[in-house]
């Protein structure tokens, strides 16, 4: 990698924007947000995943001065933001709920925030048609909210979010009623405003795809706590636990008990009258531990005959799944085990030559997987 | 048009005729040219003449009015602040205690709280006149609006509010510009409710009123005590006529807003 990535969590000296050095916060008797630490640094597009109800909105709420920690200490800046209004943040929020003012129409919806900063008349006038032009909002700016499609709605809110140019920009779900194609534009216009404006972004989403596309980071969320925060390439390529693994992309899961054998190798017990997987791992495992081995089901390879590979094992096609671009194949294996295996459509389905009820060999190498403690 | 099935033209009609008829009697007898209510004796607008010169009873029409509109427009604005603390400040010591009490004078009989109220003045040492008649009307007339505009707010969505915070205003500008537009309807709908209340108080008014201050309503009531005058047909059916007034401008108000919303929408999908 070259000297000029943009990675401030690798560097001690550099200073976190957001940090959150133990925070809990409860509703009563409830935890939400479990005894978190978390640096987010300047400029980052940091991505917020999880299971509904782990604690996301919870976490915004408390950086746009919503909730007060119940516990802990949140620095914004280098300041204990503890106590300072909203008002008085320099972060705007996008709700999940979009929270449009229903009696102002978009254009004013969108101007709301430039007036409360006093700014000249023909500022905000450029500034509105501005973001209005960036949400393809142009032609509704005279509608009522009620007068727009939900789609329309999450843009307008998108676009009164963005309008004052916050340092710290809150993006609750910011594109969840868009469809694909309009949605991966937004992914990339909002790319392009943070690396035109430097603003820190902190987005939620449900969509690990967006989470890819857009983050500098990507943290896990569960139950209030965070389990991996790191870059979208470590979460995918070297997730720290089943959770991750299970919960980032589609992942095949081999329990077993493992043995070292060389240098960050290990042979794996899988099922009985077969031969152990060999795979390989940097963090250590005693002899005969559980184990968990996860391999991506596009780095499973799949053949009719036997192939040359660290893995190799035999099972029955029990379904196809086509996707278009590729096949998902679910290959049933003597064990009853159900290993995923993806292949790219090279050739038109008439000529393809695996099919339903085939026996057939699926092969990975020892890099490919990764072990995981319980 | 559908043409109505004699059962609906029956009830139609008698339902009109029940709430009308009253009123329709009482503006023909205000035109009649006899000083006895119950004969005929041809066209006149002669009690419209001499009630212009009843002093006693305009000086009364004019103190209902500022009455009305001193003391709806002040338990409006307590009303709608009471209202707002009860329902947003979730739970603050006393809160149970306070929206329970705040209900209580819509279910006091009259009688009680006009008698309470002069026992105060008295105490205070307070001579009766207009001043005290809004501080009754006010204190009773809250109330309801307080009902009206919690009604609207508990429907409020919290977060539009934060959003304006987020957006920078101040928690008062966010009440200004954002919550009070928007639930503006309730408000409104709380001053009528408490400028009628105020109009046709005869209770309350009369245990808060002194010889220097008279409202319509106690005037009216003296009045028909002494027999029942053409010319309080008079007042009546001018009060009939402000009413109906009022009432046909708001609806012309409301129907030329729905009119420029349509025009806006069409405007708006032929720029699409
Ligand atoms: N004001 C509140 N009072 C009580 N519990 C709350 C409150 N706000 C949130 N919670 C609870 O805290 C948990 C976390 O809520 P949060 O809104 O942060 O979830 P989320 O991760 O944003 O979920 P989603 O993906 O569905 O939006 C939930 O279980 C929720 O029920
Ligand atoms: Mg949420």
């Amino acid at each position: 990698m070259g000297q000029n990535v943009f990675a401030p969590w690798t560097d001690p000296a550099a200073e976190p924007l957001i940090r959150f050095q133990n925070v809990t916060k409860r509703f009563g008797s409830f935890v939400a947000i479990d005894d978190l630490t978390l640096d987010i640094y300047e400029q980052e597009f940091f991505a917020l995943l999880g299971p509904s109800g782990c604690g996301k909105t919870t976490l915004m709420r408390m950086l746009a001065g919503f909730e007060n920690a119940s516990e802990g200490r949140i620095e914004l800046a280098g300041q204990d933001i503890d106590g300072i209004p909203p008002n008085k943040r320099a972060v705007n929020m996008m709700f999940q709920s979009y929270a449009l003012f229903p009696h102002l129409s978009v254009w004013d919806n969108i101007a709301f925030g430039l007036r409360r900063d006093r700014m000249a008349k023909a500022e905000i006038d450029a500034r509105v048609d501005e973001m209005l032009k960036l949400t393809r909002l142009e032609s509704f700016a005279r509608r009522k909210p009620h007068q727009i499609s939900g789609g329309q709605r999450q843009r307008v809110a998108l676009a009164r979010s963005l309008a004052k140019a916050p340092k710290l920009l809150l993006l609750d779900e910011p594109l969840g009623a868009l469809d694909k194609k309009l949605r991966q534009e937004t992914q990339f216009e909002l790319m392009d405003i943070q690396e035109k404006t430097g603003t820190t972004f902190v987005i939620v989403t449900h969509d690990q795809e967006e989470a890819m596309t857009v983050a500098s980071r990507v943290a896990v969320m569960d139950h209030g706590r965070i389990i991996q925060v790191a870059t979208p390439e470590e979460i995918y390529e070297g997730p720290n636990s089943v959770y991750v693994a299970d919960f980032i992309g589609d992942v095949n899961l081999i329990e077993g008990r493992a043995t070292a054998s060389g240098e960050d190798g290990y042979s794996i017990e899988w099922a009985a009258g077969q031969p152990p997987l060999s795979a390989q791992s940097k963090r250590p495992f005693t002899d005969a531990q559980r184990c968990h081995l996860a391999v991506r089901p596009e780095k499973v390879a799949i053949s009719h005959d036997r192939p040359e590979a660290d893995n190799a094992v035999e099972g029955r096609v029990l379904d196809i799944a086509y996707l278009g671009n590729i096949s998902t194949y679910h290959v049933e294996l003597p064990s009853g085990l159900v290993i995923k295996a993806q292949a790219a459509n090279t050739r038109r389905i008439a000529r393809r030559d695996i099919t339903w009820e085939d026996t057939v060999w699926l092969s990975w190498s020892a890099s490919a997987a990764v072990m995981l403690a319980d | 048009m559908t043409r109505l099935s004699w059962f609906n033209t029956v009830s139609l009609t008698l339902g009109f005729a029940f709430l009308y008829i009253p009123m329709i009697i009482l503006i023909i007898y205000s035109f009649n040219e006899s000083r006895l209510v119950t004969v005929w004796a041809g066209f006149s607008t002669k009690w419209y003449g001499e009630l212009i010169r009843n002093e006693a009873m305009l000086d009364a029409a004019w103190v209902t009015l500022r009455v009305a509109v001193m003391s709806s427009t002040i338990a409006t604005v307590l009303g709608t602040m009471a209202a707002y603390v009860l329902v947003r400040e979730g739970r603050f010591f006393g809160r149970t205690l306070f929206s329970g009490m705040i209900y209580a004078p819509l279910v006091m009989p009259e009688v009680i709280t006009g008698l309470s109220l002069l026992l105060l003045f008295i105490g205070l040492g307070l001579d009766r006149g207009i001043l005290t008649i809004v501080l009754a009307h006010t204190t009773f007339s809250m109330c309801f609006v307080s009902v009206v505009v919690s009604s609207r707010l508990v429907t409020f969505d919290r977060s539009l509010e934060e959003a304006a915070l987020d957006l920078g205003c101040s928690p008062f500008e966010a009440f200004r510009l954002v919550t009070l537009p928007i639930i503006a309807p309730a408000v409104i709908s709380g001053w009528l409710l408490a400028f009628t209340l105020s109009l046709d108080d005869l209770v309350i008014a009369s245990f808060t009123s002194g010889p220097s201050a008279t409202t319509l309503p106690i005037k009216i009531f003296s009045a028909v005590r002494l027999g029942v005058s053409p010319e309080i047909n008079a007042l009546s059916t001018i009060m009939i006529a402000i009413v109906t007034v009022g009432v046909i401008t708001a609806s012309l108000v409301s129907k030329r807003n729905a009119l420029r919303r349509q025009k806006d929408e069409q405007a708006a999908v032929q720029n699409a």
